[in-house]
């Protein structure tokens, strides 16, 4: 019988500057399922005056190769400017938005609105039976708030998936 | 000056200004503006295959023999789906192309319109960039940087897709040189310590290989002439990948071979046992290393590669160089001054006794011509002319590599990374049309040269003297050899069945056609083949269950070659299976 081995993985962000023209996000994700590599997450906006750059977060995982590959893989693109490897690069902070809508009466309506108010949440809609909370912060924090809310009478949530920046005055 | 034309007028002033010569395509409504910009035009020659797989690969053909990067013009739709396997075929082998494709009118994408395909889509993972063009004005910048990426940093395919409205509308159109964004600048030179640290490497080796690929051939003929400076500076032994076959001189002292697959016992020996590995211009194919955890495992590598992504994507190695290899070459070379190469007398001797087991040896057979010899033949009798060689893909394929002998670069064009078959004969279209004056050879097998056999109308229709030489052995050769040694010849479908009479097929198309059926015939056919002004068909029936040895199967290491008369089990486990 054959076996189909299995490596380490590791989760890494990566920070990816582009030229922002048409298709370039099909070509980033194409490049992944082409090549068999994971997207946990994607994001992605313009962030210069005239709208020619954006800036693209991935969050991937993989074994070390695999990482180093998918770096230089990305870099080989004609439109990509620059990737960086923060997980490698040092420290950074990950920020997430997530919505979540809870609905529910009584005990359980008082409940959410204390843990909300404890992991700093904002009740950005309300009527008598539900809140939609806007929360932000590490994937961490949306989890745990999310599985609390879970018991609460969770409905849906919607996440952003993350943007990432090293920590410092430098540049990454 | 500057004057307003229309897109169509805009791309053929482009492709004037960047030198082109030929234009390898097929007319389609949704390119009929820019064949009639065409219409007349003395500056560009248009050569009109007649299926746009041969368009793609009779550019890789001129680009591969020339240096030049080839340009092909295909309408929308089936028409660009029909190039793309070239195209993948150059993206690959690292061949510049630039691809013009017709597109629906740019109102019309996306609604299913009339031979309308996702162009761009579809050949996003098979070009190195490509474009799809909304207005006119956009164009000459996108066709200059069109050619600069095809030809630069790694070559590769672009394509630029170009709806027929933008053909149609004007734009201004101006003779002044096109500002550059400068967003593509490939990395061509190591660092100083990099280079260093290499050169202590080399010259504390008391094994090395130089292991070289397709990159240097792509680097130029300087990058040939550097490698053969650097080899005679350091006496290290040289093997080549199929792809740079000709960048050292086949007839040389340290000349191991072809490694790989079907390489010589001396060329896998040595990497197997060598100390150092550098690596100038190749990737580590599958078909180069054999199993992963057996290859090389005692030396250290150092990897020359202009590609970033090539670097510790299938071997680690200790010191990557990444830069174009002729750039690097010249480098090393400084670097080495007047240091005296070391004794390698003891490493060359083991070689040698690897050597000694004659590794490319075959049975004679007294009942038909063995291919190998047919091979040798055609080497003994063409060399003088030094040919061009163009190939398709199998067990032919592998014994040109074999026993065909090149010495210069450019001079051999192969189906490599893709393995494409049908890509024999139209490559030598391209590349006889690039050196008119040149022997261009097609060695073919039965199965493969029918997969683009409708290119030879387009030899007939240029004159185009190419040579066709089918080791006809009534097989898909290497599938059925491979039925033979993993599916206890099992010939599932293998079977070249109702094969055209190729000599007639040749006078249908105004060709020559000849027939050699014994090895009395062989030498005379060659001659005659050669001496006819004319394209020339010939048909040499070959020993029909011969196998290309030295093997090494699939999933085994370098140690676990088979030769000729060792004995083959039959079959394999499914691991080694899978890696087929």
């Amino acid at each position: 019988m054959m076996q189909i081995k299995q490596e380490v993985e590791e989760r890494h962000v990566l920070t990816v500057m582009v030229d922002n023209e048409a298709g370039i996000l099909a070509k980033i994700a194409g490049l992944f399922t082409a090549r068999g590599y994971n997207i946990d997450s994607l994001t992605v906006a313009d962030i210069t005056e005239n709208h020619s750059v954006s800036r693209i977060t991935i969050v991937t995982h993989g074994p070390p190769s695999q990482i180093d590959q998918i770096h230089a893989q990305l870099e080989r693109l004609v439109p990509v400017h620059k990737v960086v490897d923060l997980t490698e690069a040092g420290p950074h902070v990950q920020r997430e938005l997530a919505l979540i809508k809870v609905a529910g009466v009584g005990e359980k309506r008082v409940e959410a609105l204390r843990v909300a108010d404890v992991f700093r949440a904002k009740a950005v809609d309300t009527t008598t039976s539900s809140f939609v909370f806007e929360l932000t912060g590490s994937p961490e924090k949306i989890d745990s708030f999310v599985a609390i809310m879970r018991e609460l009478g969770l409905v849906e949530v919607g996440r952003t998936g993350i943007v990432a920046m090293m920590r410092g005055a430098e540049e990454a | 000056m500057s004057d307003e034309r229309s897109g169509a007028n805009i791309l053929v002033e482009s492709l004037v200004r960047q030198g082109v010569e030929f234009v390898f395509g097929y007319p389609g409504g949704a390119v009929l503006p820019i064949y009639d910009a065409l219409f007349g035009d003395e500056r560009l020659r248009h050569i009109l295959v007649r299926h746009e797989a041969g368009a793609a690969h009779a550019a890789e053909g001129y680009a591969r023999s020339t240096g030049k990067p080839g340009v092909v013009l295909v309408t929308s739709g089936p028409g660009a789906t029909n190039a793309i396997t070239g195209i993948a075929d150059a993206y690959m082998d690292s061949i510049p192309l630039v691809v013009i494709s017709g597109q629906v009118a740019t109102n019309l994408i996306g609604s299913d319109g009339f031979q309308e395909a996702d162009t761009v889509g579809i050949s996003r993972h098979c070009t190195k960039h490509n474009y799809l063009v909304k207005d006119p004005a956009d164009l000459a910048a996108v066709i200059d940087e069109a050619f600069q990426i095809a030809t630069t940093g790694r070559p590769g395919p672009v394509l630029i897709d170009i709806p027929k409205n933008v053909q149609v509308a004007t734009a201004t159109w101006s003779d002044a040189p096109i500002q550059r964004r400068d967003r593509y600048v490939p990395r061509l030179r190591a660092d100083t310590n990099e280079i260093a640290e290499a050169i202590e490497m080399i010259a504390s080796a008391r094994a090395p290989v130089l292991y070289t690929g397709g990159g240097v051939i792509n680097s130029g003929p300087h990058a040939t002439a550097l490698l053969r400076e650097l080899q005679a500076k350091t006496g290290a032994p040289v093997t080549s990948t199929l792809m740079g076959l000709g960048a050292f001189p086949a007839d040389h002292a340290d000349w191991l071979g072809m490694l790989g697959m079907h390489g010589t016992y001396e060329a896998n020996l040595a990497m197997n046992q060598a100390d150092l590995i550098v690596c100038v211009g190749a990737r580590f194919d599958d078909r180069v290393t054999g199993r992963l955890d057996a290859f090389a495992p005692n030396s250290k590598k150092i990897h020359i590669d202009i590609d970033r992504a090539s670097i510790n994507k299938i071997v680690p190695v200790d010191l990557p160089l990444v830069g174009d290899c002729g750039e690097i070459l010249s480098q090393l070379l400084e670097a080495w001054g007047t240091r005296a190469p070391q004794d390698l007398s003891g490493w060359k001797t083991r070689i040698d006794t690897w050597r000694e087991r004659n590794s490319l040896a075959y049975p004679g057979n007294t009942a038909a011509i063995m291919p190998q010899h047919a091979v040798e033949r055609l080497f003994e009798l063409t060399k003088a002319k030094d040919p061009i060689i163009a190939t398709e893909v199998g067990q032919h394929q592998m014994w040109a590599a074999q026993y065909f002998h090149f010495f210069g670069p450019n001079k051999w064009l192969t189906s490599g990374g893709l393995g494409t078959m049908g890509y024999g004969l139209p490559a030598a279209i391209g590349a006889q049309l690039g050196n008119p004056d040149s022997l261009v050879i097609d060695i073919a097998g039965d199965a493969s040269i029918q997969m683009n056999i409708q290119e030879m109308g387009t030899a007939s229709q240029y004159r185009l003297p190419v040579k066709v030489f089918i080791l006809n052995n009534e097989w898909m050769g290497m599938v059925r050899q491979w039925q033979e040694l993993t599916y206890e010849s099992r010939y599932s479908n293998s079977y070249s069945s109702s094969l055209p009479d190729f000599v007639t097929l040749a006078e249908a198309y105004g060709w020559k056609g000849i027939r050699i059926e014994n090895e009395g015939q062989l030498d005379a056919g060659i001659e005659e083949m050669m001496a006819y002004q004319g394209p020339v068909i010939v048909d040499c029936r070959v020993a029909k269950e011969s196998n290309c040895f030295p093997m090494i199967p699939s999933g085994a290491a370098h140690t676990e070659m088979i030769l000729y008369g060792d004995a083959v089990a039959g079959t394999l486990d499914d691991a080694a299976k899978a890696l087929v």
